[in-house]
């Protein structure tokens, strides 16, 4: 992740493309944490 | 005044009275020392650093840790979450009182008290965030104020016009809530004017909203970590209701801040992902804040989890503990640590002991007026006139 960027764009398509990927992750993520979270509530 | 006793009468020749008389008392005097000799006779406040501890302490601390106020109301009076209401009370209470300290810290950093309401009335500063800060503060304090009055005309007995506020309750919390999200994020946004002198790892165009977030966090958490305090201290004041509710609120705080803190967690991330920050990550600065983002965010979303999962009321309230801390950490590092984190060592800011003397001031003065507060009127109870009247 230390490489040079020689533009704007490709600063924004590698940041933009790894970002991306993590939200993907979050929201997948996140929802297994709240099935985590209330999994006992029935209890 | 209706005094209502539900505990023995306690001797004022307590620890607790004795060391708090010794702090006023030095409070006192460096109050006397601040006003007489200015800023240079009690801080190490510089050009360089003319913010310091009351600021990142007194009042960015202050305001996140008040925040208990606007989320349990929003919980109980706007998300319909009735069995949480026994800590609506104690929760406006600590609000209350947090926000009236950090005005009153305010004026020691800023001195000259009696020009207080100049920015509002004065001079109006329109193109500035801090003034945005200062509205809101001023009127969520007073709102805060309206908020907590029921308790206080219950304990004098005036019945009418504590009904009349008690019709506002709705009113009031919905103002709360706005103007809580307009300032808590808007203490963040006054970073924004500084991207040179905050490390990059603290600074992101988004620390609003993680000054919005952390707030919530540190809300959900000091209502626990204060509902622990107040069974110590306070548990021969409580009714059935509250001791019955304690568990629930326990419960369903720690899971609220459980899931807050890995949403917090997650939007850190992508603010580093998103500047491209990662080689930031390998320096010492980058250490430090990976110690407040795996120590104090990701580690009190898995306790606070596994508390809740497992029922353990004890950990939740020993991770209430973690997650406070947490949000004290990262204002001392937005406010302090990382910033001006390229001057030189020996231009850099360190309080000196009247500094944090004045803070220990404030905080006592904190505890004393809590003291007296719920030791006289109805936070912990409910005023038997008013059984279920709200």
């Amino acid at each position: 992740m230390d490489q040079v960027f020689y533009t704007l764009q490709d600063f924004m398509t590698h940041t933009e493309s790894v970002t991306y990927l993590l939200v993907i992750a979050t929201l997948v993520g996140m929802t297994l944490f709240w099935l985590f979270l209330t999994g006992k509530d029935e209890d | 005044m209706s005094q209502v006793t539900t505990g023995e009468q306690r001797s004022i020749f307590s620890l607790f009275n004795f060391i708090a008389l010794i702090v006023l008392g030095m409070g006192v005097y460096l109050t006397y020392l601040r006003f007489t000799g200015g800023l240079a006779a009690v801080t190490n406040l510089s050009d360089y650093n003319p913010w310091g501890l009351w600021i990142s302490f007194d009042l960015l601390c202050g305001v996140a840790l008040a925040a208990g106020g606007y989320v349990t109301s929003a919980a109980v009076y706007l998300f319909g979450m009735k069995k949480y209401h026994s800590a609506v009370r104690p929760a406006i209470l600590t609000a209350f009182l947090g926000y009236f300290l950090v005005v009153l810290a305010l004026q020691y950093d800023v001195g000259r008290p009696w020009r207080l309401p100049y920015p509002l009335f004065v001079q109006q500063g329109t193109t500035s965030v801090l003034f945005e800060v200062g509205l809101c503060v001023a009127t969520y304090l007073t709102i805060l104020f309206v908020e907590f009055s029921p308790a206080a005309l219950e304990w004098l007995g005036l019945k009418k016009a504590r009904n009349l506020v008690v019709k506002l309750t709705i009113l009031l919390t919905i103002f709360g809530v706005v103007l809580s999200t307009m300032h808590q994020s808007s203490l963040g946004s006054l970073f924004l004017i500084a991207p040179s002198k905050l490390h990059p790892l603290w600074y992101s165009s988004y620390i609003p909203i993680y000054f919005f977030v952390t707030s919530i966090i540190a809300g959900l958490s000091m209502v626990i970590l204060e509902s622990t305090f107040s069974h110590r201290f306070f548990a021969y004041k409580m009714d059935a209701t509250h001791l019955k509710e304690a568990n629930d609120i326990t419960l369903g705080f720690g899971k609220a801040a459980s899931y807050v803190l890995a949403g917090y967690f997650a939007v850190k991330v992508m603010g580093i992902s998103s500047a491209n920050n990662w080689h930031y990550l390998k320096t010492g600065y980058g250490m430090w804040f990976l110690v407040e983002l795996l120590g104090f965010v990701a580690l009190p979303s898995v306790l606070y989890a596994i508390g809740v999962r497992i029922k353990s009321t004890g950990l939740i309230k020993w991770t209430s503990v973690l997650a406070v801390f947490g949000v004290i950490l990262n204002r001392f590092n937005v406010c302090l640590v990382a910033f001006n984190w390229q001057l030189p060592p020996d231009e850099r800011y360190f309080p000196r002991w009247t500094e944090i003397g004045i803070s220990v001031f404030i905080i006592m003065i904190g505890l004393v007026l809590y003291r007296f507060i719920v030791t006289r009127m109805p936070i912990l109870y409910e005023h038997p006139d008013y059984k279920d009247a709200h």
